[in-house]
């Protein structure tokens, strides 16, 4: 990564941020942007402040957030197309949410605690799979568990939502493909000061993740423990994305598309993956999310449908593109 | 004396046998070791034992005379310099970056790299005559330059000593030759090595001592000649070979056909 690759980042972000502030079900002016950035609370200045500030910088913090998580867990595992939903989270996740729904918890909190739950439950199943002889944390395991216990999951969750009733299973689904229509200034809030810390800790372990990619063995040559490393980075990976589902239901691709495009870009070391990847991860998602609210207005696209749209061409080209 | 290994014995969950028996091995500075044996006879456990990545059943293992549970892995990273049996790379990487990880242990995991960092890969790079690869990328490699790089990063930890599990697999006699010419002249400089190897030959011409192992028991420790016997190495190896002195003096041994004979 160079300081142009920085610039144009921050610069793309700044952007991402602006546009999808201007536009939306309704555009507006940057009068009234303006207007809103300095505290202003009426007409358009007040939607903007109210719903679309909050809606923006949400799909911004989550966007990173999955992206730092599956730049992290690709070195974890040691695979590139690990998917940080590949460790059983959105199963679990989508399970504790669907059963939110179904059995009518009140609450602007109750969908989201419960996906969060869900998937905090599906990360202690994978863990303890995953926990070789008392002590050693096998990736493979942890790779695999996850897509066994994801997919227990969802098929309990198919049951519930089968035996559901019609309106709800509608809201069940739409929250399962993710979105950002819920976002307020609390979830804002809350997430922001939640994932600081899971972060910070992955972002400390950049270097420890970079000797993990040289296989274990070679980590602990080099002077990594890598026991202690692998568990903070799986607990921080499965906090980030459990947090992540919980705000916005499940986002897929922004977390495998995103390190890959950056590893192309600025290579594999995470001192520098892991920031760029959190911009750029935001970026997408942002842009992902104004393509949704703006593609069919007034009507709005699940996010996940356009983050799968949009991320599966483009990873599909850099696998052929690595491949010739 | 750098690493000390006492009567080390490990045995695997499950396994019949020990893996490793009572097994003591010292690496002194400017000394090569090479520890030799068939397929399983417990090399490369002796060489996760020393390294403190197995339970000990019994035995005890102290680098510079302090136990070695007492340090941390950071600080044996420092002491010790290990190029194992395998590599894969998974993302492709500069030489200069791979060989820069060599500092990681003593950095931490925020300071970024200095001055002293960049001449101990620099210094590192042109020990092991590689210099002229930093900018490549690793995939672009060959055998013999990848080993040469994965030589010279266990060598950017300014390590006192190095260990080498095979570290001539898959590589031709030229550049079999250069890993080991580039030890024996480390180990010249000052520097405790131990390298694990299948060449019995070249073992035979590079080491000081010679550890021969079998099913994990110590079956011969000490000066080549000692060591690399007819009686002994037909009984370890389970087939007959010739020992004859090259001009140097170092045995070299030959394996023989059915019907010869190892007399001259």
């Amino acid at each position: 990564m160079t300081t142009r690759h920085w610039v144009a980042l921050i610069s793309a972000a700044v952007l991402a941020l602006v546009a999808g502030l201007l536009f939306g079900a309704v555009d507006v002016s940057g009068h009234a942007l303006v207007g809103a950035l300095t505290g202003a609370l009426t007409g358009d200045a007040a939607l903007v402040r109210t719903l679309r500030m909050p809606r923006v910088l949400l799909a911004f913090l989550v966007g990173g957030a999955l992206a730092v998580s599956g730049a992290s867990l690709q070195a974890l595992v040691r695979n590139p197309l690990a998917d940080p939903y590949l460790v059983g989270l959105s199963g679990g996740a989508g399970l504790g949410a669907v059963l939110a729904i179904a059995l009518h918890f009140g609450g602007p909190w109750a969908v989201p605690l419960a996906a969060f739950l869900g998937a905090l439950a599906a990360v202690a199943v994978v863990y303890r799979l995953s926990v070789v002889a008392g002590r050693r944390l096998d990736p493979h395991i942890l790779l695999l568990g996850g897509v066994v216990v994801g997919a227990f999951a969802g098929s309990l969750m198919s049951a519930v939502i089968t035996l559901a009733a019609a309106s709800e299973l509608r809201s069940a689904m739409l929250w399962l493909l993710g979105g950002f229509g819920m976002a307020s200034w609390p979830a804002v809030a809350v997430f922001a000061v939640y994932a600081g810390v899971p972060l910070v800790v992955l972002l400390v372990s950049a270097r420890g993740l970079d000797l993990l990619t040289l296989g274990e063995e070679n980590a602990q040559h080099l002077g990594a423990d890598v026991e202690v490393l692998k568990r903070r980075v799986y607990l921080s990976v499965a906090a980030l994305t459990g947090a992540a589902v919980a705000v916005s239901g499940v986002i897929g691709f922004v977390g495998l598309v995103v390190p890959h495009v950056i590893r192309r870009w600025g290579g594999p070391l995470h001192r520098q993956l892991l920031p760029a990847a959190f911009l750029a991860g935001g970026c997408f998602l942002v842009a992902a999310d104004l393509l949704a609210r703006t593609a069919f207005r007034p009507l709005e696209l699940p996010v996940g449908v356009v983050t799968a749209l949009i991320g599966v061409p483009v990873f599909a080209l850099q696998l052929r593109r690595s491949l010739a | 004396m750098i690493l000390r290994g006492v009567g080390l014995s490990v045995r695997y969950p499950g396994a019949p046998r020990a893996a490793l028996d009572r097994v003591t091995c010292d690496v002194m500075p400017g000394r090569l070791l090479a520890v030799v044996g068939p397929n399983g006879s417990g090399k490369s456990t002796l060489l996760r034992a020393l390294l403190g990545l197995v339970d000990l059943e019994d035995g005890a293992v102290s680098l510079k005379g302090r136990p070695l549970a007492t340090w941390r892995r950071a600080e044996i990273a420092t002491v010790l310099g290990v190029v194992s049996q395998r590599e894969e790379v998974l993302f492709p990487l500069g030489v200069e970056e791979t060989v820069l990880m060599a500092r990681y242990a003593r950095l931490g995991p925020l300071a970024p790299a200095g001055p002293a960092d960049r001449a101990a890969v620099r210094s590192a790079l042109e020990r092991c005559d590689a210099w002229s690869l930093r900018q490549r990328r690793t995939e672009t490699l060959s055998g013999g330059e990848w080993q040469r790089v994965r030589v010279a990063r266990a060598l950017a930890q300014e390590p006192e000593a190095l260990l080498l599990d095979e570290p001539t697999v898959a590589l031709d006699v030229r550049h079999e030759m250069e890993v080991f010419e580039l030890v024996r002249a480390l180990t010249e400089g000052g520097l405790g090595a131990l390298v694990i190897t299948h060449h019995l030959n070249l073992a035979a011409r590079y080491a000081d001592a010679l550890l021969l192992l079998d099913q994990g028991r110590t079956v011969a420790h000490g000066a080549p000649r000692e060591v690399l016997r007819e009686d002994i190495l037909s009984s370890v190896f389970g087939w007959p070979v010739a020992v004859a002195p090259w001009r140097d003096g170092s045995p070299q041994l030959v394996p023989l056909r059915p019907g010869e004979t190892p007399t001259r």
